[in-house]
């Protein structure tokens, strides 16, 4: 019986010759990785380490990377504190592939690991993040923990008690009409699914329009990917991986790919087309609540928000850039860029994309979580309404609990910023 | 036995149980007084210790889907409440399992705001209904860690065997 990604990579991982879902495995882990809320990892490591005579010590400091990004720079007297502490682990540790609040090396996590080269296909990654889910857009096996699973992780070098999850294959075909792209193709996916429809399973992502994609939209596939409650998003890694380690990530070494048998077993098969596709909006206040951009068309907003994990790379950057420039957004609106790391705020201000959204009216701000989370910066007013291509749209997401976010495309989000309403991008269409 | 104190709908968020903004905030010992802040009345019981331990929270399916955040099940825990819900969403039900949060399936659950209910290993008694639920039993892998105490026991029990062989 053949296997799928997510099981061939949990075997070799498990030193096993083949796992099937629902088997229990304790993989070796190749990266671990947290941003600030490494202060509560270091906690529990410190904890597991009680009573034993034995020095606290990380298996291997150079599969653990950490990064500053949710509340960067911070914004209390806590978060700073808090980072200090960080600091001071990564030094004592030895912890390489630490990212700081630089302009040049910073930024997302999400963003981060990938650009750096530190996925690889047929890796086994761990995140105290949600999102960790992201880096299956480079072929590997990557999901999200707590901190406490993440310390036990630091301590022992491998994940304990994991099950094998069961796989649903995404195939999905046919061609992206203009403005319409990656974003609301997993939108409309999550609305299929449901927020729970891939609870305990992996997604793996297949056929034409998927090998077509870049890796920067396969990204945002597999970042929202734990929307639908899946606990990894797999694209199985192709020439285009290979093409984007190597003059993206500056990845030299060999690079395996790991690709599923041909019977592999899956749990569901679903088949989407994209040639009809319209631009999706996840609306209040859960992101299965997709609607077709037309449903909403007209819907007011106070605040447009472009960037993070999910949107905030070179390309969405650009396209927003493309639909505003010249033209000044709607009076009543903020519209706040931040730019997923350093590289892609260097990028982005080489190519001008910057100064576009600049002269059009946007606040760019330093790259980052920014808004996203809720914490930091950007929050709404009661009763106000954002536009948002983030991934998330909770009540409270945002910070405020009274208002409402809404989320889409990089192209719709900065269409809607002119007119100040949810508009379609493309001309004359609705 | 104990009463449920709290009745909510599916897809119930980290954001909700623990709002994001309160995440500077890490130790189990502060994470408590922030539990379901929003929701301000049932805040303010929490705090003002009306609730008693063991009081329980009925969920419907996938509470607890979103972000990671461990802040979500301590927060719970410092309360020391109990989570019957429909489904849980995956990393909330793992982190429950490995902070030591009770939680417990059980997909066709009917309860209201205070009835009282009885809990054993098989099934869920509503002592006000007298309807009786079955229970998922949790799988063993994770049964295995809530005998040991916790995943910090566990992982120091695993540390110690295996500290000294090459592994
Ligand atoms: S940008 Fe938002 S979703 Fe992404 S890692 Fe940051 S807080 Fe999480």
């Amino acid at each position: 019986m053949g296997m799928t990604v997510a099981e061939k990579i949990l075997a070799r991982a498990s030193c096993r010759n083949v796992v099937k879902a629902g088997d229990v495995v304790e993989p070796k882990v190749d990266l671990a990785m947290s941003h600030e809320n490494a202060a509560l990892v270091i906690n529990q490591f410190l904890e597991i380490y009680q009573g034993t005579n034995l020095q606290p010590k990380i298996w291997n400091p150079s599969r653990v990377s950490i990064i500053f990004d949710h509340r960067v720079p911070a914004e209390s007297p806590k978060t700073a504190t808090n980072q200090k502490k960080v600091r001071e682990f990564v030094l004592s540790q030895g912890i390489g592939k630490f990212h700081d609040i630089r302009g040049d090396v910073g930024g997302i996590c999400h963003q981060i690991l990938p650009e750096n080269g530190y996925v690889r296909p047929g890796s086994v990654v761990v995140g105290t993040d949600s999102h960790t889910t992201s880096h299956g857009a480079l072929g590997a096996f990557a999901f999200g923990i707590g901190a406490t699973e993440m310390a036990s992780v630091w301590a022992l070098g491998t994940a304990l008690n994991i099950e094998v999850p069961a796989t649903i294959k995404v195939v999905v075909k046919g061609t992206f009409k203009k403005f319409v792209g990656p974003k609301d193709l997993i939108l409309h996916l999550i609305g299929r699914l449901t927020a729970q429809g891939a609870n305990f399973k992996a997604i793996e992502f297949h056929g034409p329009a998927i090998r077509l994609m870049r890796t920067s939209g396969r990204l945002v596939i597999c970042n929202m990917s734990v929307e639908a409650g899946a606990t990894a998003g797999i694209i199985p890694a192709d020439k285009e991986t290979v093409r984007y380690l190597r003059s993206e990530a500056g990845v030299k070494g060999r690079i395996d790919l790991v690709t599923p048998d041909r019977d592999a077993v899956y749990d569901q098969v679903i088949e989407i087309s994209v040639s009809k596709l319209e631009p999706q909006i996840a609306c209040p206040h859960t992101v299965d609540n997709v609607k077709p951009i037309k449903d909403v068309a007209g819907t007011r907003i106070n605040q447009v928000v472009i960037g993070s994990c999910t949107n905030g790379r070179l390309d969405d950057l650009a396209v927003a850039a493309s639909i505003l420039k010249g033209k000044k957004i709607a009076d009543h609106v903020r519209m706040l860029v931040f730019p997923a790391s350093g590289r892609i705020y260097s990028q982005a201000l080489a190519k001008g994309y910057l100064g576009t959204l600049m002269s059009s009216g946007a606040v760019v701000m330093n790259p980052g979580c920014g808004p996203c989370l809720g914490i930091h910066e950007g929050a709404l007013g009661d009763g106000e309404t954002a536009l948002s291509t983030t991934n998330r749209n909770f009540k409270g997401r945002m910070g405020n609990p009274n208002s409402q976010v809404f989320l889409s495309s990089p192209a719709v989000a900065a269409a809607s910023a002119l007119k100040g309403y949810i508009a379609h991008p493309r001309k004359g269409a609705k | 036995m104990g009463k449920v104190v709290l009745k909510l709908a599916d897809d119930i968020s980290t954001d909700v149980i623990y709002p994001g903004r309160f995440m500077a905030t890490v130790l189990p010992t502060e994470t408590p007084q922030y539990a379901f802040a929003d929701l301000t009345e049932f805040n303010a019981a929490l705090r003002g210790n009306q609730i008693a331990p063991g009081s329980i929270i009925v969920g419907g399916h996938n509470f607890g889907c979103g972000s990671s955040r461990e802040q979500a099940v301590s927060t719970l825990k410092g309360h020391q409440l109990t989570i019957v819900a429909r489904g849980f969403a995956r990393i909330f039900l793992q982190n429950g399992i490995n902070l030591g949060l009770r939680t417990v399936v059980c997909p066709d659950v009917e309860a209201s705001e205070g009835d009282e209910l009885e809990i054993t290993e098989l099934e869920i008694i509503n002592k006000s209904s007298g309807k009786r639920f079955s229970v998922i039993p949790l799988p063993s892998a994770r049964q295995a860690i809530i005998d040991a105490g916790g995943l910090i026991p566990y992982t120091r029990k695993l540390l110690i065997e295996r500290t000294g062989r090459a592994f």
